[in-house]
């Protein structure tokens, strides 16, 4: 490191720093030439390149400078500012300058780790510095906009992760809006018998939490309600929750079940959801035994007082004085005010029936995992039986793993659960049935606490494990079973093993409509659906929308205990936003200058958020700067050149366009 | 190789999708063609039809503008206002003498690092088959001002 002192030109002081990222920029980028080349530029007093500019002696070197150069501009020419802007900012700000008197360049993601060309790169990042120096001398003081942080806080989804979070936030003193839109929260988990690696009692662990939440005084727990809307900003979001009905009153009810027993159909009759159809219930019902809210509630669908209105309506009698039965209830609204949200909206497992040569909804005894979940579950449609359709124990069965997962024709992606998943439904169906268990897998993946010591016990009670992908399924001629065609790699040779039932593990996926709900959040998700955090090593809980965190899987397939470091962690920033008490906004907002506004109005309908109003009197156009939040559309609108958006004035981005084209 | 020609594009990418898109590029290592110098705007909306033609008129021999999927703006709907703009402009460029190629909206997620690499070497390849780019006349500061002006003023006739 040595520095360079320029020449000055144009009434600032500009300091420029090329960072070498260790050899991430200086591997690809001659960043000493970088250096040479801004000390050339009007303005530059001083340029240096040094081994890491984030590191503390990177940061005291700004310091330093700004006092013993005078310097009043700052450029800093490193990784995204995406990643450091902040960081450079308060360098700036701690030496003594206005936080915004600095720009970033992105020499990292944006040049020396895309391009090969060593010299082209240089090239490049002599343009991108030459923009950001020429900029940077228009850069004014600006005052971040303070606003407070809205103590409550939303959590949309309970499953493991919407619970935990709430819990967490609910015993550190905030109020809590929980919404699920089934009748019951749980989520997945509350579908198990046994989880891996431990074999603890899913319901055993869950229950407590379930009614903890539902009980706790700081949390309002809204079961078949959905998010409709939501608008704000950090500490200040405005939600809209629509509220099915339950055609329960929910206050009255109190879980006896009398109605349940009372219903005109005697046989229960319709597909029941939560046993993934495996089971049936009566129009009137609670999803499981430990459903949270204890409440019944009744499927308009099956309801023959919906239906035709000729219902005797026994259940009305049964329920008797208590009088909770209401036909009437309607769909309704729920306004309210949060500073925080966290999405805990889990996942959807793969369709099996897209691989069609896997034969699920062909052969009725091919299953999804998630359904042998609940054949193995206590409280499941067969009482914690593994049985066949036709009621009969299974002498053999087959595991497929990585169905919707590792594939390249659906999700190319590892769902990370499957593996341990499989091992688990193997030892609980040996242990049931004492049957013949085939793991059919790619590879194993047993990668956490107490995974591979499980694996090697599920091996030893003697689950065969076959390496190799199952090419199709298809009944064994002259006998009920089915055959698995797959080529074991390890003995080189194609077997075909025939087995009572076949088990197919699905993957992850996104919820179907994961789009929908991201978009009414404001975030983005990643490739394969799943919503995107803000940085997957940094910042893997938070969003690019401030305020809104991400916690389960509906950030990407973990497992429960992943889950739940997850729900901790996203409670955590979101406390540690309430209890700072405030944000500072960027300044990026638009303002209008008065004097140039011609008042034609053609800025007022650009504005999304209605920030643009116009003044009768004066006739001009006036922005609320609480309501603005930056996306500059009306700038670029104006006909008459009179709005200014702060950081990105028309000077400011003149100049950059000039920075990058002017031939040095 | 003799001299191929290396044409100059400047890109305006908003913050929320396609600069991030270009950051994962980045994070990925994906390798794509260097001519490529980006502007970070908030939103796509916020482009100025006069900086599409002042980057033209400062040199550039093409000119993308980058913003997030319909329906995915971070702010509702910049994207829907660049689009309008962008036909508009596109007019304005063909009686200028600008081939369509030197001029290009993409919508680009902040997943989609791989399009930025597709995009960015398609572009490229495009507009150095067209060979630099000489404007008839220089358009004076003027002329970008006016083009501009009857650009926004048209946009508001569409409707908003
Ligand atoms: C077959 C199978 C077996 C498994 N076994 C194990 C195991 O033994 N051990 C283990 O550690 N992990 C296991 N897992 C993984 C485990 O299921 C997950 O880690 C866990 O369920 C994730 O919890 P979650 O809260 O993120 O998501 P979920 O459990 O999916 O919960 C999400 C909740 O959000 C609700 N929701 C969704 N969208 C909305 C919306 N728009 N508005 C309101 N509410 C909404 C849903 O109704 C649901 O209640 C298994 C997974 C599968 C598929
Ligand atoms: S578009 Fe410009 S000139 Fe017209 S009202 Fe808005 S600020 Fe005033
Ligand atoms: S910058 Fe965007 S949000 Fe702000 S007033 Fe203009 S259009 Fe509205
Ligand atoms: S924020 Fe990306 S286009 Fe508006």
């Amino acid at each position: 490191m040595s520095d360079l002192i320029g020449g000055n030109g144009c009434g600032v002081r500009i300091g420029v720093y090329v960072c070498h990222c260790g050899t991430n920029i200086a591997g690809t980028i001659d960043v000493r030439a970088l250096a040479e080349f801004a000390a050339t530029l009007p303005g530059v007093v001083l340029a240096r390149d040094y081994k890491y500019m984030c590191s503390d002696p990177g940061q005291e070197l700004i310091k330093k400078d700004i006092a013993e150069q005078n310097l009043t501009r700052i450029v800093v020419a490193a990784c995204s500012p995406c990643l450091h802007e902040k960081t450079f900012r308060h360098a700036t700000e701690e030496g003594g300058l206005n936080p915004f008197f600095f720009h970033m360049v992105n020499l990292r993601e944006h040049d020396s780790w895309v391009h090969t060309d060593k010299v082209a790169a240089t090239e490049k990042g002599k343009d991108l510095l030459r923009a950001a120096v020429r900029r940077v001398k228009h850069h004014k003081p600006l005052e971040r906009r303070q606003v407070s942080i809205n103590p409550d806080a939303l959590i949309v989804g309970g499953g493991i992760a919407g619970i935990h979070a709430a819990l967490t936030m609910a015993n550190a003193g905030k109020h809590v809006y929980l919404v699920e839109r089934e009748p019951t929260i749980g989520g997945h988990m509350a579908q198990f018998d046994k989880t891996f690696p431990t074999l603890d009692c899913a319901a055993c662990i869950l229950t407590p939490k379930m009614t903890a939440a539902k009980t706790h005084p700081n949390i309002t727990l809204w079961t078949l309600s959905e998010v409709e809307k939501v608008e704000g900003y950090v500490g200040n979001y405005k939600v809209s929750v629509k509220r099915k009905p339950r055609y329960i009153r929910e206050d009255v009810c109190v879980g006896c079940l009398e109605c349940v027993e009372a219903c005109v159909y005697k046989q229960a009759k319709v597909l029941d959801e939560f046993n993934l159809g495996l089971g049936k219930r009566r129009p009137i019902y609670i999803p499981f035994p430990q459903a949270v809210p204890q409440l019944v509630l009744i499927d308009p669908e099956s309801c023959i007082e919906f239906k035709s209105g000729t219902c005797k309506k026994t259940c009305v009698e049964a329920c008797a004085e208590r009088q909770a039965i209401d036909f009437k209830q309607q769909e309704r609204f729920e306004e309210i005010d949060v500073g925080t949200i966290i999405l805990a909206t889990g996942f959807d497992v793969f369709d099996a029936s897209r691989i069609p040569y896997y034969g699920y909804g062909t052969y009725p005894n091919v299953y999804t995992a998630l359904e042998l979940e609940r054949l193995v579950n206590a409280s499941g449609p067969t009482a914690g039986e593994v049985l066949l359709r036709d009621g009969t124990k299974p002498k053999s069965v087959g595991i497929i793993h990585c169905v919707g997962s590792r594939d390249d024709n659906t999700n190319k992606y590892c769902s990370r659960v499957c593996c341990m998943y499989s091992l688990k439904l193997a030892h609980l169906i040996k242990e049931k049935t004492d049957a013949e268990v085939y793991n059919c897998y790619i590879d194993i993946r047993a990668p956490g606490k107490g995974f591979e010591e499980f694996y090697n016990r599920v091996s030893e009670e003697g689950t065969h494990f076959i390496r190799g992908k199952v090419a199709d399924v298809f009944p064994t001629e002259g006998t009920n079973q089915l055959t698995m065609r797959v080529e074991d790699t390890l003995m080189s040779m194609v077997r075909q093993i025939s087995v009572d039932m076949v088990v197919l593990a699905v993957g992850l996926e996104a919820q179907s409509d994961a789009q929908d709900v991201r978009r009414r959040f404001n975030i983005s998700s990643s490739t394969e659906g799943f919503f995107l955090e803000r940085h997957p090593k940094l910042a893997p809980v938070s969003t690019f929308t401030d305020g809104v965190f991400l916690a389960g899987c509906c950030q990407g397939p973990k497992d429960i205990p992943d889950t739940v470091a997850q729900a901790g962690a996203a409670a955590a920033e979101a406390l540690a936003l309430i209890d700072a008490g405030a944000v500072e906004l960027e300044p990026n907002t638009a303002y209008i200058e008065e004097e140039l506004c011609s008042g034609c109005k053609t800025c007022i309908p650009m504005c999304p958020y209605s920030a643009i109003s116009f003044v009768a009197d004066k006739k001009k156009a006036a922005i609320n700067e609480v309501l603005c939040k930056g996306c500059g559309t009306c700038v670029a609108a104006c006909p008459s050149g009179s709005i200014v958006q702060n950081l990105f004035e028309d000077v400011e981005v003149f100049d950059e366009i000039e920075g990058v084209l002017a031939y040095a | 190789m003799p001299d191929q020609f290396e044409p100059k594009i400047v890109a305006f990418f908003c913050n929320w999708c396609t600069y991030l898109a270009a950051d994962l590029a980045g994070t990925s290592r994906l390798k794509y063609a260097p001519n490529i110098r980006v502007v970070r705007l908030m939103c796509s909306g916020r482009v100025d039809p006069q900086f599409v033609l002042d980057a033209f008129a400062k040199g550039a021999d093409g000119v993308l503008i980058g913003g997030c999927h319909p329906g995915d703006c971070h702010y509702q709907e910049g994207n829907y206002k660049a689009l309008r703009r962008a036909h508009l402009l596109r007019t304005v460029l063909r009686e200028m003498g600008i081939e369509d190629d030197r001029f290009r909206l993409e919508w680009i997620s902040a997943s989609e690092g791989d399009k930025v690499r597709t995009v960015v070497n398609d572009m490229v390849a495009k507009v150095r088959a067209l060979g630099p780019l000489h404007l008839a006349a220089k358009p004076t500061p003027q002329v970008v001002a006016a083009h501009a002006h009857s650009i926004t003023a048209a946009a508001v006739v569409g409707g908003a």
